[in-house]
């Protein structure tokens, strides 16, 4: 394991984690929390995103930035590539949420990162939501996350970071296991 | 005392010896669980040496190896002969309240005043059995690992048996081998070899103090409590029973089962190769801790060296769905864990999940204890070797607690004599 005479620093406020922990284990109504996205079509398959405030800890959280995603389709799909696409999207979030994991996890278990890097790859054939083969599916294929770290661990400490991480990823999750998603309709028309 | 299991016993023998006037409640026979709720090619886990009861250890000549079913069943019998323990069989209680001076333990034949009283009635009354359970076809038999008994007992075909741990591998292994291809789903579950640099893991745990580690020592105990069973089996050839092993037979793997369609779609997690990768780790973490014990303890001459397993084989992509209403499955076994039944207990001290409130077996009401649970006390209390010093430690508590009070401990039964 780590040296604990010198802490890790990887950034993480591990001490308030613990502590959101420990007060939402009494607090059930306060864990309760609702993540949201804006979406604008522009034009053709580009759209615009933006992502404002979120619901938890039982009111309101709104934020001081607004943070904005254009996504779209390549050229290749005949489109105009003004942003990565959705899918791409969901790698980003797939690793984003696995590397936040790592420096949480390596920070608990007081390791210092140096460096930590990851390249993610899904397979898709497009047969599937081209509608040409109806037992391939839309999505991935299966997807693969390759990590590179420098850390001051042992090489079975570091893949216990990486583990740890998936075994406590939102994402992770989200893409490894069913979702209820229900899309609702109100139009305005003729 | 409601339940006249190993538990249940073993606090019988530790309150005889203090003199604490008292009766042993039980639905049953002696041991009913191992008799009425297991299978039938059912082997303890641990080794016979350490399948010990308070004064009551093993006299054979086999003591590493695994005891079967019915052997078990004699052992704790006879246990309870030897102790004399004060059994009520065939007498199913029905409520328990609280009164003025203690409690009021109600049964199918009689009523019982006492200060105090002891759940020993188990974790494991109830099979847990997943919500979705109920959209899967009803052409398919599903048994819970409470309900399975042997291979004959199912129809040929498919069998997909839903957990890894020591239930499930056992069960999935049986049933390959009765020629009925195994689909298994993986889960969270815990690797560990049967035998490691020459001695049985049991004895390596116990040694090393693992299975000594007190509830109040560690981190998240409600966590702690909540782990499945080691995947270990007592196999009559000391050999490991991983998923290693089953794989090399042809069991096929496939993630933790985790919906069932309306239309009857088994869904199956894609995490099956985090799941393995994880169990793995927390095998390599026991070696690890046994390696630096024996270390330290002057044993790496005599032991054969370390050495580490080869990580699960897990086959790129693995199934991720199955129609169920194909037919290629016939039997779905449940091997997902248990729940205890405390539907008769009626005082507040029960959690919102349904488990009894304590510290250590003392229940959050006074001269209410719970034992043979797993870490209660201590990593081991699960195992019949871990009675033996939970009950012995409840007893001091229940005795100063009686201590306390000034009446006697138990009221008669109304329609009892008082017997020499």
């Amino acid at each position: 394991m780590a040296d604990t005479d010198r802490p890790a620093n990887n950034g993480v406020n591990v001490a308030a984690l613990i502590a959101a922990r420990e007060a939402l284990t009494n607090a059930r109504e306060a864990a309760q929390f609702k993540w949201r996205a804006a979406c604008e079509w522009k034009n053709g398959t580009h759209s615009h995103s933006t992502v404002e405030g979120f619901y938890g800890l039982g009111q309101e959280q709104p934020r001081k930035t607004t943070f904005a995603f254009d996504a779209d389709h390549p050229e290749v799909f005949a489109s105009e590539d003004k942003g990565a696409t959705p899918v791409e999207y969901v790698l980003v979030g797939l690793a984003s949420c696995l590397t936040a994991g790592i420096a949480a996890v390596a920070q608990h278990r007081n390791i210092q990162l140096h460096s930590v890097t990851a390249t993610v790859e899904g397979d898709m054939d497009l047969q599937g939501i081209l509608g040409i083969d109806s037992d391939v599916r839309n999505g991935f294929g299966g997807i693969k996350v390759t990590y590179n770290i420098d850390a001051d661990a042992k090489r079975e400490d570091i893949e216990a970071l990486v583990a740890q991480s998936q075994k406590r990823s939102a994402v992770y999750d989200v893409v490894t296991n069913p979702t209820n998603v229900t899309v609702v309709v109100n139009s305005t028309g003729a | 005392m409601i339940g006249a299991g190993h538990a249940g016993l073993a606090m019988s023998y530790c309150l005889a010896d203090r003199s604490i006037e008292h009766v042993v409640l039980e639905r049953g026979d002696v041991a009913n669980t191992w008799r009425t709720e297991r299978w039938d090619s059912l082997r303890l886990l641990t080794p016979n040496w350490q399948s010990r009861l308070p004064g009551f250890g093993y006299i054979g000549d086999d003591p590493d190896g695994y005891r079967k079913l019915s052997e078990v069943v004699d052992f704790i019998a006879r246990y309870a002969r030897v102790i004399s323990a004060p059994v009520r069989a065939h007498t199913t209680v029905t409520a328990v309240r609280r009164t003025e001076a203690g409690y009021m333990v109600c049964a199918d034949h009689g009523e019982w005043l006492c200060r105090t009283v002891v759940l020993a009635s188990g974790a494991c009354n109830i099979a847990r059995v997943p919500s979705f359970a109920n959209r899967t076809p009803r052409s398919i038999v599903k048994l819970t690992a409470q309900e399975y008994r042997n291979p004959e007992q199912i129809a040929d075909g498919g069998v997909l048996v839903v957990g890894a741990s020591s239930s499930g591998t056992q069960i999935a292994n049986e049933i390959h081998r009765s020629g009925r291809p195994v689909m298994l789903s993986v889960g969270e579950h815990i690797r560990a070899p049967r035998v490691y640099r020459g001695k049985d893991i049991e004895w390596w745990m116990d040694a090393a103090g693992v299975l000594d580690e007190r509830y109040d020592e560690v981190d998240d105990i409600a966590r702690a409590r909540r782990v499945p069973s080691l995947q270990l089996a007592g196999t009559y050839d000391r050999s490991t029973l991983d998923l290693n092993a089953l794989t090399a037979i042809g069991v096929k793997l496939v993630g933790r089962l985790v919906g069932v369609t309306e239309g009857g779609k088994a869904q199956f997690a894609g995490s099956l190769p985090n799941m393995c990768a994880l169990s793995d780790l927390k095998m390599n973490r026991l070696l690890d801790l046994i390696d630096t014990w024996a270390s330290d303890n002057g044993l790496d001459d005599a032991a054969p060296p370390p050495h580490r397993l080869p990580p699960t084989r897990v086959r790129n992509a693995p199934p991720l769905s199955m129609d169920l209403a194909s037919g290629e499955i016939k039997t779905i076994i449940w091997a997902t864990g248990y729940r205890p039944d405390y539907s008769w207990l009626d005082a507040p001290v029960l959690d919102r999940k349904g488990l009894v409130i304590h510290d250590g077996g003392i229940v959050s009401s006074p001269g209410m204890y719970l034992i043979g649970a797993p870490f209660l006390r201590r990593r081991k209390s699960a195992l019949i070797d871990g009675a033996g010093d939970d009950a012995r430690e409840l007893t001091a508590h229940l005795e100063a607690y009686l201590g306390n009070q000034r009446a006697p401990a138990t009221g008669w039964n109304k329609g009892d004599c008082v017997s020499a």
